[in-house]
């Protein structure tokens, strides 16, 4: 796992894609219009074009990443996972099923861990999101990362981070006193490769240490 | 995902307000179930009404009973003493619902309002009379596996999926509303509706209503609980069927009884002529079978779901029988 990475800010995002961007948005506004040329005429009547322009506009947003406090300009429709991964280049998040069913773009919001697939990174104002790359202190990995390595808590590894973020607050929300209980509390992280009793095996680890 | 406009009030009026004027608005609350339905083209907003900043979060004790918050998260609730303590049916079902993540993010009032997972309503090419009320039913003739056994119609055999409604219909919840025409409070079961001819409406909430909070009344039911939720693997699914049950026990003899299911009918169902049954009956094994043969009555299957006909009074059985804590 790396460590913090510094991270890119929107604007510079904004200029790598901002011509396609502008492009889609053009082009989108216009084959509305073309579509539905009455609503034309009755934008202008009822003075629609400020709620047309409120369709694009981006939101300002504030939110602390791993400790890294950012201000930041997002559409509405952007989740907080692509903001992590797209914007901020936060790539250690995943991105697996985008549906929340698979738990791996688990991270921790305000310390509570959630799906960042099903939140609007707009509705995280203010917040404190913390990711894999938060977890480490430095380079010294966190207890849960030095256990899943120590009990091969992977295979393919995709499903890891979001294993790891869930497993840390899994034992820091106090349901990881048994086997059965740590398994019905990581049930929102899938693992295709099956690397389940591994992983209930450094969580215990982890839980008995005394650490999370 | 389409874009929409995104607004974010403070406070109940403006809410309320946002939505009447909008033509296609819904409010965002956890997100849960609109941002997923948004992505697979389910519903499309033209603008969204973000309440999280709305002051709707508390968990409060009032006279014999408790307010929930319609914004206190699904983990709260389950996790409140209060909650713990005098409902623990409510805990149960609520932690036999998705995710530790989801309900991290899920809130009370979105749990009432989430759609139904029939795989024809979630997948635009199918015809779905909730989805596109007239293009037809596709789980009627279709695979119907995790359909409906009671109050469908021909237009809708989808079930609700929550395990919250399912308890809060056992204890008798209130749902308390906003609306720009002012406030009302409507009985649980009266907010969900079976689908007849209009599968496209879920519940009875007048447009620009917001859920403000869900209320229970003081319960004598805090001991002999149980939610047994069935389903395809032991964790993270929704229910084939679930059964509700919170029994008032005093010396071998049911005092009351609250029973519901989930997974069979488009709202939660409850079993209120098998309650009156129970009522004043021996707790026994006998009783709870006959109990379990009243609730299946007016149960119609449809070509894959048969099976439920003996799965669920086989799971109401079941819970009747750990909520009393009957060994037999």
């Amino acid at each position: 796992m790396s460590g913090k990475k510094p991270c890119i800010p929107a604007e510079s995002e904004d200029l790598l894609h901002g011509n396609r961007r502008d492009f889609l948005k053009k082009t989108s506004f216009l084959t509305a219009m073309a579509l539905t040329p009455g609503t034309v005429v009755k934008a202008a009547e009822e003075q629609w074009d400020e709620k047309i322009a409120g369709v694009f506009e981006k939101v300002s947003l504030h939110i602390d990443v791993n400790g890294v406090k950012h201000t930041l300009s997002v559409e509405p429709r952007v989740t907080l996972l692509d903001l992590l991964r797209e914007q901020l280049k936060l790539t250690g998040t995943k991105k697996g099923c985008d549906r929340g069913q698979c738990g791996a773009c688990t991270v921790h919001v305000n310390g509570v861990r959630v799906n960042s697939c099903l939140s609007l990174a707009v509705t995280n104002e203010g917040k404190k999101i913390t990711t894999i790359e938060g977890l480490a202190n430095g380079n010294e990995l966190h207890p849960m990362q030095e256990a899943f390595i120590e009990h091969d808590g992977f295979q393919c590894g995709y499903c890891t981070s979001g294993q790891i973020m869930s497993a840390v607050a899994c034992i820091n929300e106090g349901h990881a006193g048994s086997e059965a209980e740590i398994r019905e509390y990581m049930s929102g992280n899938i693992c295709r490769c099956g690397a389940y009793p591994n992983i209930v095996n450094a969580i215990q680890a982890v839980k008995q240490g005394g650490q999370s | 995902m389409n874009q929409f406009q995104y607004v974010r009030p403070a406070q109940v009026p403006g809410a309320t307000k946002a939505i009447t004027n909008g033509a296609n608005t819904q409010f965002l609350a956890g997100g849960t179930n609109l941002i997923d339905l948004m992505k697979m083209g389910v519903v499309a907003p033209e603008k969204l009404v973000d309440i999280n900043n709305l002051p709707l979060k508390k968990i409060e004790g009032n006279a014999g009973g408790i307010s929930i918050g319609a914004l206190a998260s699904n983990t709260e609730v389950a996790e409140h003493p209060l909650i713990k303590a005098n409902y623990p049916l409510l805990a149960l079902a609520i932690n036999a619902g998705a995710s530790p993540q989801l309900r991290n993010m899920a809130t009370v009032g979105g749990n009432l309002m989430q759609r139904t997972r029939c795989p024809y309503f979630f997948d635009t090419a199918m015809p779905c009379n909730k989805r596109m009320p007239g293009s037809g039913c596709g789980a009627l003739e279709g695979y119907n596996r995790m359909h409906a056994l009671f109050g469908a119609s021909d237009k809708c055999i989808a079930v609700n999926p929550s395990d919250m409604n399912v308890a809060l219909t056992a204890l008798d919840a209130t749902v308390h509303v906003s609306g720009v025409k002012g406030k009302r409070a409507i009985k649980i079961s009266d907010f969900h509706r079976l689908p007849g001819q209009h599968p496209e409406l879920d519940n009875t909430l007048q447009k620009g209503e917001l859920i403000t909070s869900v209320d229970l009344p003081a319960s004598p039911f805090n001991k002999n609980v149980h939610y047994l939720k069935v389903r395809d693997r032991t964790s993270y699914a929704f229910a084939l069927v679930s059964a509700a049950v919170a029994l008032n026990i005093e010396n071998n003899t049911i005092q009351g009884a609250r029973l519901a299911m989930g997974g069979v009918a488009h709202k939660p169902w409850r079993l209120t002529e098998t309650e009156a049954f129970l009522k004043g009956k021996p707790v026994s094994l006998d009783v709870f079978k006959q109990a379990a043969q009243i609730a299946m009555q007016g149960a119609k299957a449809y070509e894959h779901n048969k099976f439920k006909l003996t799965l669920a009074p086989n799971t109401l059985l079941q819970a009747l029988k750990t909520a009393s804590g009957l060994k037999a």
